[in-house]
């Protein structure tokens, strides 16, 4: 299993290739958020900058921004997270959201261990 | 058995009573939607034939669906909204100390002359000879209400405050536009501010920029000067703060707006502090906003409508939404659009009988009884806050106006009781709980604006309320996380009505 | 001077006591002496409530209700049922705020969303919201929500209400959004160039029907070329013609707005009045303010909330598609009052009675030299016509009887008059009101 590195805004980003990556949030950042409503998503062919907010989910009563791990293209976006936002609350690593192509640059990235150590 | 007064002692006995009923009989008394309560070929009786021949519509144009409306007799019609009445609280029921919201009792003669047929059965496009009273009424409420606010024009347009917001902001471009100063495309915004401001700034094309506040709630002049410059279009202040507190650097706060070449915006959400005390224009204000529907009593009607009048100095008057009334050889008319105006903001002049409403108030009250209701306002805040003080953790220290906000962060931390499982409890009380979680800047918060058409004694019972909830919140917090448990429903399960939207009954 | 204020000066004194000041004035310690007002405000002194109603009632006085209108022009007198004035004015609706505490609020929750349930059916659409200011500002707010990144060009008709055109141009004007009008060609909307304005950047297409002429537009093709580009296709309709003609869904709307006045709301001199909203399923996260849906309560009852909510300006701030905050709530339940009371069956007949006396009227007034139809085509309850004679002059004779005609048009359309009937119009009227005519423009 390709390993998932994290950043210090919750994300996780797992990389399939060099150039090619999925991103999420972490199951710490689903558990604090609460229960997810609703989440919207880029369009694919986004252009997404690592570091800037490419997504954003709702719970009840808040809206949080997801920042974009990579800058690079949107390849592909989680439909089912459309219609099925509790995925993301029933198993934040599997929830992914968008999958990045023509990867050129990224933020710092911690490993899971750096991560848990930051909570 | 829980502490505190009988629970329920103000709400309809019905309110208490109706869950109980199935339980004893196995009926299901359970409310209906009207839907449900409609049989095919029931109805009323209300209009006769038609006494010319039927035309006949093309079929390129005839409705081939159906519509489903409800089929019920008058009788059925009737009890069915009673039942719906039984179920909401109004002003009228109880205590209503939402902060920010300014819940005050709607007088009744207000109501009474906005029916009267010489203003409801107004066609809004009569000849303007025929509607001379119309005019003089928003006349006259321009008058008072410049005077009350310190401004040299008023716009009745605006539906709503938010509505007056994007008005106001408009004339803020307009006014840059005009003199070409292109590069002015912020508007600053306390981070204590209500959404609509930021909202209405981004509505209105604007970028926005936070400032943050002092632990005390109030802007800091020193991190305003940081965020001013020749970007600067506008500044969105709501004085006293929404944190109930008055900016005592308002004037330096103004200025250096203003000498940065930006103007400033008055959030009038919060006005019902300071009438007759001190007023915006004074305080260095280009624009305001009014909420008819707080400060000068006309009701909010389950939401709305309200009204969001536009005030502005004489700068920024040409601007305005058209049209403007004036004032000709004594009869009232329409002044020529003037090139430079933003435009219409809605159709006709706004939520007119709302205008009416808040006339008959100023009428009455005058400008003696608009600073004493102030005078209350703040006196009865100040009053409930001292009662309550030690016992709830304030923020904020020293006199508030006319709200102030407790802290419930360190029964939370303690007890694991929220705000929202303590305003949940006081609705077994019978009692409108305060505004929760706003302002943002404070965790925990509720927000309590008593108002001064309060009693004393009102006030007395919900510091009793308060405190017997506090109590029980530390004895049995669990009982809290389950509350209400009297209301005709329990808690509603949020996260299910977003994720699965159920938005109309299918038939 | 009038007070609402209970507490006794006595009790006020005790109240300071308690806080620890000496006066009022001490509470006000942190407004800088130099902002403080130095004398009392220059308003007249209060009123006892007996002398503001005679205040009142004198400027009421000075406005003429007139006994017969046959003007609309975005405003219309239709029959309020006695019933809808009464549940409307009941105290807990009336001074109720905003449902958010939904425990408390079911009454005023169930109203909203009954209502919401019979704006879908009435224009056939998927979900509604619980109302925008009134059907100017719904058209502007509908406009904006279909702005996508790459389409910011709004397609307006140019028949479309102007009040209603003006408020669109306000709303988008500062923004990145273009309002472009579609020309007329014969009170209609011109379809052709309707189709060379549309291009990928096209956002949306608005017309309404009927149209500000009262005429009925072929809307139908003007759907399909506005699909074809991938735009939004809005209409503004008139809530009463859907008792009878085609519903917005049928012309394949995307979204459905309108002015909702002539469903039991007094004419009020144009406010307040109530904008619906209804939309596409598609678009449902797009609506702008408040909208109520059903779940269950923590017993497993039935029970309305406010949801959706982080679409709003509370949670997104300045991220919010719109900044609406106070709605119509009360005139929204005013509607569904009175859509409840005519039902299915009574919208119809007041759609036909509207329409029938329409027609009537246009047939008696072109009997007359001097009175033509201006547009050709079918129209609802309102037409335009040619005048014989000065304008003006002729109005003030009807306005002499009583009587409020046809508006006036202005800029092209100026000297030409539009009428309208509605259920309330009695034959015997109608004769009347052409027979004074036919008196005062004889050459």
């Amino acid at each position: 299993m390709k390993e998932y590195l994290y950043t210090k805004s919750h994300e996780w980003v797992q990389f399939l290739d060099e150039k090619t990556a999925r991103i999420g949030i972490s199951d710490y950042a689903q558990g604090e958020l609460g229960d997810l409503v609703f989440i919207n998503l880029p369009e694919v062919g986004d252009e997404l900058v690592a570091g800037e907010e490419f997504a954003d989910v709702e719970s009840v009563k808040a809206v949080s921004n997801i920042y974009s791990p990579v800058t690079g293209t949107v390849r592909a976006i989680n439909e089912e997270l459309l219609d099925h936002p509790e995925l993301v609350n029933a198993d934040a690593a599997e929830a992914w959201f968008v999958e990045v192509g023509d990867i050129v640059g990224q933020v710092d990235l911690l490993t899971e261990d750096q991560y848990k150590a930051e909570l | 058995m829980r502490g505190g007064p009988d629970p329920c002692w103000h709400f309809h006995g019905d309110l208490c009573r109706i869950g109980a009923i199935p339980e004893v009989t196995g009926m299901d008394m359970s409310m209906k939607l009207i839907f449900e309560k409609s049989i095919a070929g029931r109805g009323c009786d209300l209009l006769p034939e038609c006494d010319v021949p039927v035309a006949a519509v093309g079929n390129k144009f005839i409705r081939n669906s159906e519509i489903h409306l409800p089929e019920v007799s008058e009788t059925e019609l009737s009890r069915h909204y009673t039942e719906l009445m039984k179920r909401t609280f109004g002003v009228n029921d109880g205590f209503y100390p939402l902060g920010s919201c300014t819940m005050k009792y709607n007088p009744k003669v207000n109501d009474e002359v906005a029916g009267l047929p010489g203003f409801a059965e107004i066609h809004p496009l009569q000849p303007v000879g025929t509607v001379q009273g119309c005019l003089e009424v928003m006349k006259l409420a321009e008058e008072y209400l410049c005077e009350i606010t310190g401004m040299e024009a008023m716009d009745f347009q605006p539906a709503a405050g938010a509505h007056g917001e994007f008005t106001g902001l408009k004339l803020i471009a307009a006014y840059h536009k005009e003199r070409k100063d292109t590069k002015r495309t912020k508007i600053i915004v306390p981070d204590s501010a209500h959404g609509t401001n930021p909202a209405s700034a981004a509505m209105s094309g604007f970028s926005v920029v936070n400032v943050a506040s002092t632990k005390e709630g109030y802007v800091d002049p020193e991190e305003l000067r940081k965020v001013v410059g020749e970007d600067t279009a506008g500044f969105m202040l709501t004085n006293p703060n929404t944190v109930g507190m008055f900016d005592e650097n308002i004037l330096e706060l103004t200025k250096i707006i203003h000498d940065a070449g930006g103007l400033n915006y008055y959030d009038g959400a919060n006005l019902n502090a300071i009438m007759g005390l001190v007023r915006p224009g004074d305080m260095g204000f280009d624009v305001v906003h009014l909420n008819l529907h707080k400060t000068f009593s006309t009701p909010h009607g389950g939401g709305g409508p309200g009204s969001g009048p536009v005030g502005c100095k004489e700068r920024l008057v040409r601007y305005l939404p058209t049209p403007r009334i004036i004032l000709k050889d004594g009869r009232y008319e329409f002044a020529e659009k003037p090139l430079e105006s933003i435009g219409r903001v809605k159709a006709f002049y706004g939520n007119f009988r709302v205008v009416v409403r808040a006339l008959a108030y100023i009428l009455t009250l005058g400008g003696e009884g608009l600073r004493n209701a102030s005078e209350n306002a703040v006196l009865n805040a100040n009053y409930m806050m001292q009662k309550l003080q030690g016992i709830f953790d304030m923020p904020f220290s020293g006199h508030c106006m006319h709200e102030f906000v407790i802290s419930l962060e360190q029964l939370k931390q303690e007890k694991g009781v929220s705000a929202l499982d303590f305003a949940k409890t006081l609705l077994d009380y019978g009692m409108h709980p305060p505004t929760m979680y706003f302002p943002l800047i404070v965790h925990e918060a509720l927000m309590v604006e008593p108002t001064e058409t309060e009693t004393k004694e009102n006030l007395e019972l919900a510091v009793e309320v308060y405190k017997a909830v506090l109590e029980q919140a530390r004895k049995e917090p669990e009982m809290l996380h389950q509350s209400p448990a009297k209301t005709v429903i329990g808690r509603p399960d949020e996260v299910m009505a977003a994720r699965n939207p159920v938005l109309r009954y299918q038939f | 001077m009038g007070t609402y204020v209970p507490n006794t000066r006595e009790e006020q004194q005790e109240m300071l006591r308690e806080i620890g000041v000496h006066d009022l004035q001490e509470l006000f310690h942190a407004i800088p002496r130099e902002v403080c007002l130095d004398g009392p405000l220059k308003l007249p002194s209060g009123l006892p409530e007996l002398s503001v109603y005679r205040k009142m009632s004198g400027l009421a006085g000075r406005n003429k209700v007139f006994q017969s209108i046959f003007r609309g022009a975005g405003a219309y007198r239709h029959y309020i049922p006695s019933i809808v004035k009464q549940i409307t004015s009941k105290e807990e609706f009336v001074t109720a705020y905003t449902p958010y505490q939904a425990e408390i609020s079911q009454g005023i929750l169930q109203s909203i969303f009954e209502y919401q349930t019979m704006i879908c059916e009435l224009t056939g659409m998927d979900v509604s919201n619980a109302s925008v200011y009134d059907g100017a500002t719904a058209a502007a707010e509908a406009v904006i929500m279909c702005k996508e990144r790459k389409r910011t060009k709004a397609l307006v008709s140019e028949t479309v209400h102007p009040e209603t055109i003006q408020t669109i141009q306000t709303y988008c004007s500062g923004t990145d959004m273009e309002v472009i009008l579609v020309p007329a060609k014969e009170g209609h909307t011109d379809m052709e160039a309707l189709q060379q304005l549309l291009d990928e950047e096209t956002a949306s297409v608005l017309l309404q029907q009927p149209n500000y002429y009262g005429i009925l537009e072929d809307a139908e093709p003007a759907g399909i070329l506005t699909h074809e580009k991938d735009a939004k296709f809005i209409m503004a309709c008139n809530p009463i013609s859907l008792g009878l003609l085609k519903a917005p869904s049928e012309y394949g709307a995307d979204i459905a707005v309108g002015e909702g006045q002539p469903l039991g709301i007094p004419l009020s001199y144009g406010g307040p009045y109530l904008g619906f909203m209804a939309s596409t399923e598609k678009l449902m996260r797009r609506l702008p303010g408040r909208i109520v849906g059903e779940t269950k309560d923590t017993r497993g009852e039935r029970a309305f909330v406010l949801t959706l909510q982080a679409r709003e300006q509370h949670i997104r701030r300045e991220k919010a598609s719109s900044n609406i905050c106070s709605n119509q709530a009360l005139c929204a339940m005013t509607a569904a009052v009175y859509l409840d009371a005519m039902g299915a069956r009574g919208l119809r007949q007041a759609a036909e009675s509207s329409m029938s006396k329409a027609h009537y009227l246009a047939g008696e007034l072109c009997k007359l030299p001097g009175f033509a139809l201006v547009y050709p085509g079918e129209f609802f309850h309102e037409f335009v016509t040619t005048c014989r004679g000065n304008v003006d002059k002729v109005l003030r004779a009807l306005e002499d009887r009583g009587i409020l005609g046809g508006y006036p048009l202005s800029g092209k359309d100026a000297g030409h008059l539009l009428w309208c009937a509605t259920e309330m119009n009695t034959k015997e009227e109608m004769d009347t009101l052409v027979s004074i005519l036919e008196e005062v423009t004889r050459a």
